[in-house]
């Protein structure tokens, strides 16, 4: 490679720099001010690109015009922010962080829809904008005079930024509000107006970000999901709420993924390495390392908790006698459901799902509730298992029954290499860091054809013969999964349980009185990831082929969907949810196209009606009803 | 007694399923300094926060210059004119000792006929004029206190609730919080200290309420709360 290719690559990562900033400058202020990780920005970004793209062709035909609509197209954004914060997020600002992400995941399914029924599934191509459709000519290669405009508008941005946080009373305000609201209040500054004008900025700024990058790459419906993830990792590895973090990270992960493209194919001791394929593991790795060496993001501060009133959560409490007979009755009714419904009927495919489902959700569940540790990225462990098994089952020729009892051990050896690191973390950090871990993983499987077929996946794997039949497949699965319940509860209420409810509620203080903080979260989590991995395996073979879906961000996402949907202080919540979730996914997909919308709709109810999942409302009824007047 | 410029009544608290205070009540006339007494976890901070609505459970009666404040957001409860000055100060450590200011400044309210600006508060506390473009998080501790007090001035209060602003200061501090104290109240603003050190409070204080577990035990002048060995020895020395 050619010093001249490297150069101009280069100039193209910093144009890319510039819209990764304006999307993380949003995310990053969102979340400094209102503390909400805004899940949801990805779309913002993505509706910035489709309104420019209608804007553009309407009115774009000339310099001005074409200016005019990017900016319009920002304004529009932007009040469509502060029509969310408006109605749904100062809802839920005392809710716990994990219902604020999934209330605004539940945006991000909407607006998907949204925008298929308003601009159809075909990318669409923006036009260039006029004036700046020539390339100009560096050291003999081109470089579009656009991607120059673009250089020169992300530090631009950075400057009025700047200008407006440090030499406006608002500006004051927001960085006052960033570090202590409650006190901001007490001063007598409405917050509501506070919260509601930096949303909108944010959201303004993300859908600047989508309307600039519409002449680089098409508008299309991915685009929310990598936005969301690339902002996300310049946001932690800027340091959360840090404008120049942001600015400082975007440009290192825009140019480590030049780097990566510049590079190319490269020997390098008689391997051949591709670089290419690394961009998309890059910046993940990138934002591992810096979260495992400096915790708190290139320029952040070490951050404090957030100064609100938080609740005690109430201890989990073993079973009552009516629920266990419940639990017995819904046992029984499975066990004969194959024999009642027909053993290849569709409810007996459907409850194999759902059986996996509540394997994954319970795995999940039992290191965010008792453990605390909110993982964004379980969808890991369920992924191992599954390719683990499929690939000894194919690749090493195992017998099928082996290959299943290998997938816990999969699952158990990523959960042990991961959760070292993330272990050390807490939060929201700690959730980024599993979900990097995550990426990590699909980029892997993604990406590395020869032998995980890439994007198509493995195919032909089914179980043994004497397991052909859906019914016989149905009661291992069942077996295994009450199984793994009935060991989840065993742990929970065993010694070690109790140990690591007291790390969830003070590190600090199980550390003094001789629990070994970091050993007991890293064993949590060791425990779930093998867990979750009997579900991918029984999964894998159930569906007789997977893909890289079975470790997508929304596997992650669906999984802390179930387990906060069924409430995350009791045990049979993430069973109850993942019940919910799945026949509700089933139910709705299957009688309408927008169907995405409608569980969009359907979890902003649960998180507004039902802030403590369905399993935690019941039992609080249940315990006002019992309680003597 | 209607002229009360605050009243709290028949106040209750709660830390999650914690009560902490018990049909706690008080009042504050106009112009007067009242001080809260009490040990260490007695309520006293629990009780201004609880009347700054920065208490997600509460009941009871507050009523602040007319109004009933007893539901009402924080941001409306500091616009009426009820100063808030936390025990932890609360500084605004990345912004500059103006910017701190500038956060604490409100609009006019047409009762107030004190207009407090940063130059004037310069001549109240020398030390800040010095550091105006300091960040707040290098100053001293006396001169965050101070940063803390000047903050909630710049909002024109009629009413300061102040939280053992003696704590944790260097012995001149606390007197220059006493003369200021003083000086504040030659202009008219009322204040509620909360506070365990008894010098300091007779210094400045009009009247007494002595807290304990949450309770009001005693009420009266300063000068009966001074003079009566066995409360002070009940529920303040230790
Ligand atoms: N955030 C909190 N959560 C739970 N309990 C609390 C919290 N803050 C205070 N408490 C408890 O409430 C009680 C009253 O505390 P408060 O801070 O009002 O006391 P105080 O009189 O101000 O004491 P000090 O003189 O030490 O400041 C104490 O028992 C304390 O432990
Ligand atoms: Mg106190």
């Amino acid at each position: 490679m050619s010093l001249a290719a490297l150069f101009v690559q280069l100039l193209n990562g910093l144009a890319g720099a510039s819209t990764l900033f304006l999307i993380a400058a949003g995310l990053s202020l969102i979340f400094g001010v209102t503390r909400i990780v805004n899940f949801a920005h990805g779309s913002l970004f993505m509706l910035g690109s489709y309104i420019a793209y209608s804007l553009i062709t309407r009115i774009g035909g000339t310099g001005l015009g074409y200016w005019a609509a990017v900016l319009l197209a920002a304004v529009c954004v932007a009040t469509i922010g502060a029509l969310i914060e408006i109605l749904l997020l100062r809802r839920i600002y005392r809710a716990p962080e994990l219902f604020q992400l999934l209330a605004t995941f539940a945006l991000t399914l909407i607006v998907q829809d949204v925008v298929l029924q308003l601009w159809g599934s075909e990318n669409l191509v923006g036009p260039r904008a006029p004036g700046l459709k020539s390339a100009i000519f560096v050291f003999g290669r081109a470089l579009p005079t656009y991607d120059l405009a673009l250089i020169l508008i992300g530090p631009l941005v950075l400057g009025l930024l700047w200008l407006l946080l440090t030499r406006t009373r608002w500006g004051v305000l927001i960085r006052a509000a960033t570090q202590d609201r409650d006190m901001v209040a007490a001063l007598g500054v409405n917050q509501a107006v506070l919260f509601t004008s930096v949303f909108a900025l944010g959201a303004g700024l993300a859908g600047l970000g989508g309307a600039l990058n519409l002449p680089r790459e098409p508008a299309n419906l991915g685009e929310d999901i990598t936005a969301i993830g690339d902002a996300f990792v310049v946001v932690v590895v800027g340091g959360m709420g840090s404008i120049p973090g942001a600015f400082l990270a975007a440009l290192l992960i825009a140019e480590i993924k030049a780097l990566c493209i510049a590079l190319g194919q490269v020997s390098f001791l008689g391997f051949a390495i591709s670089f290419p394929q690394f961009t998309l593991v890059a910046e993940f790795v990138v934002m591992a390392i810096v979260l495992v060496l400096r915790p708190w993001g290139l320029l952040g501060k070490p951050q404090g908790s957030v100064r609100s009133i938080g609740q005690i959560e109430a201890p989990i409490v073993p079973a009552g006698r009516m629920l266990q007979m419940i639990g017995a009755a819904v046992l029984a009714a499975l066990l004969v459901l194959p024999l009642v419904a027909g053993g290849e009927s569709y409810s007996t495919v459907l409850a194999i799902d759902i059986l996996v489902g509540v394997l994954f959700a319970v795995s999940l569940h039992f290191i965010m509730g008792p453990g605390g540790m909110h993982s964004f990225g379980h969808a890991a462990y369920f992924g191992l298992g599954a390719y683990g098994a499929a690939l000894l089952f194919k690749d090493a020729g195992m017998p099928m029954e082996l290959a299943l009892v290998a997938a816990p051990i999969v699952g158990c050896l990523g959960a042990l290499i991961f959760g070292w690191f993330c272990v050390r973390l807490s939060g929201v950090y700690l959730a980024m860091l599993t979900l990097a871990f995550a990426q990590i993983v699909w980029s892997i499987v993604f990406q590395w054809d020869e032998l995980t077929g890439g994007s198509n996946g493995i195919i032909g794997v089914w179980p043994s013969p004497w397991l052909a039949t859906k019914a016989a497949y149905f009661y291992l699965t069942l077996t295994l999964c009450v199984a793994g319940i009935l060991l989840v509860r065993r742990i929970l209420f065993a010694p070690f349980g109790y140990a690591m409810r007291a790390v969830r509620d003070s590190a600090l203080r199980a550390d003094a009185i001789g629990i070994g903080a970091v050993r007991v979260q890293w064993t949590g989590f060791v425990i779930a990831g093998a867990i979750c991995g009997i579900a991918g395996g029984l999964f894998a073979f159930s569906k007789g082929s997977i893909s890289p879906e079975t470790i997508s961000i929304s596997r992650s996402v669906d999984g802390l969907v179930m387990v906060l949907l069924g409430g995350i202080g009791t045990l049979v919540g993430p069973i109850v949810g993942s019940v919910t979730f799945l026949i509700l996914q089933d139910s709705v997909a299957r009688q309408t196209e927008y169907w995405r919308a409608l569980l969009g709709l359907v979890i902003i109810f649960l998180v507004l009606v039902f802030p403590q999942g369905i399993a935690g409302t019941i039992q609080s009824w249940s315990k006002r009803a019992w309680k003597p007047a | 007694m209607s002229e009360a410029l605050l009243a709290v009544s028949g106040l209750n608290a709660y830390y999650g399923a914690a009560h902490i205070l018990f049909d706690l009540g008080f009042e504050v006339r106009a112009g007067e300094v009242v001080a809260l007494m009490g040990r260490n976890g007695a309520g006293k901070s629990t009780t201004l926060k609880s009347i700054m609505g920065l208490i997600e459970r509460r009941t009871g009666a507050i009523a602040f210059a007319g109004a009933d404040i007893s539901h009402a957001r924080t941001y409306d409860i500091a616009r009426l004119g009820l100063g808030f000055v936390p025990e932890d100060r609360r500084i605004f450590t990345d912004l500059t000792v103006l910017e701190n200011l500038e956060v604490g400044s409100q609009p006019a309210r047409d009762r107030t006929q004190q207009v407090w600006t940063p130059e004037r508060l310069f001549e109240l506390f020398p030390n800040l004029a010095e550091a105006r473009h300091r960040v707040g998080g290098r100053l001293s501790g006396g001169e965050q206190q101070m940063l803390s007090v000047a903050r909630t001035l710049m909002g024109n209060p009629l009413l300061i609730l102040l939280d053992e602003p003696s704590e944790g200061v260097a012995p001149i501090i606390v007197d220059a919080m006493a003369d200021m104290m003083i000086a504040l109240k030659q202009t008219g603003v009322a204040i509620v200290l909360s506070e365990q050190n008894l010098p300091f409070a007779e210094l400045v204080s009009d009247r007494a309420y002595v807290i304990e577990k949450g309770e009001v035990r005693f009420s009266g002048t300063m000068h009966e709360l001074s003079g009566n060995e066995d409360l002070r020895r009940a529920y303040l020395e230790v």
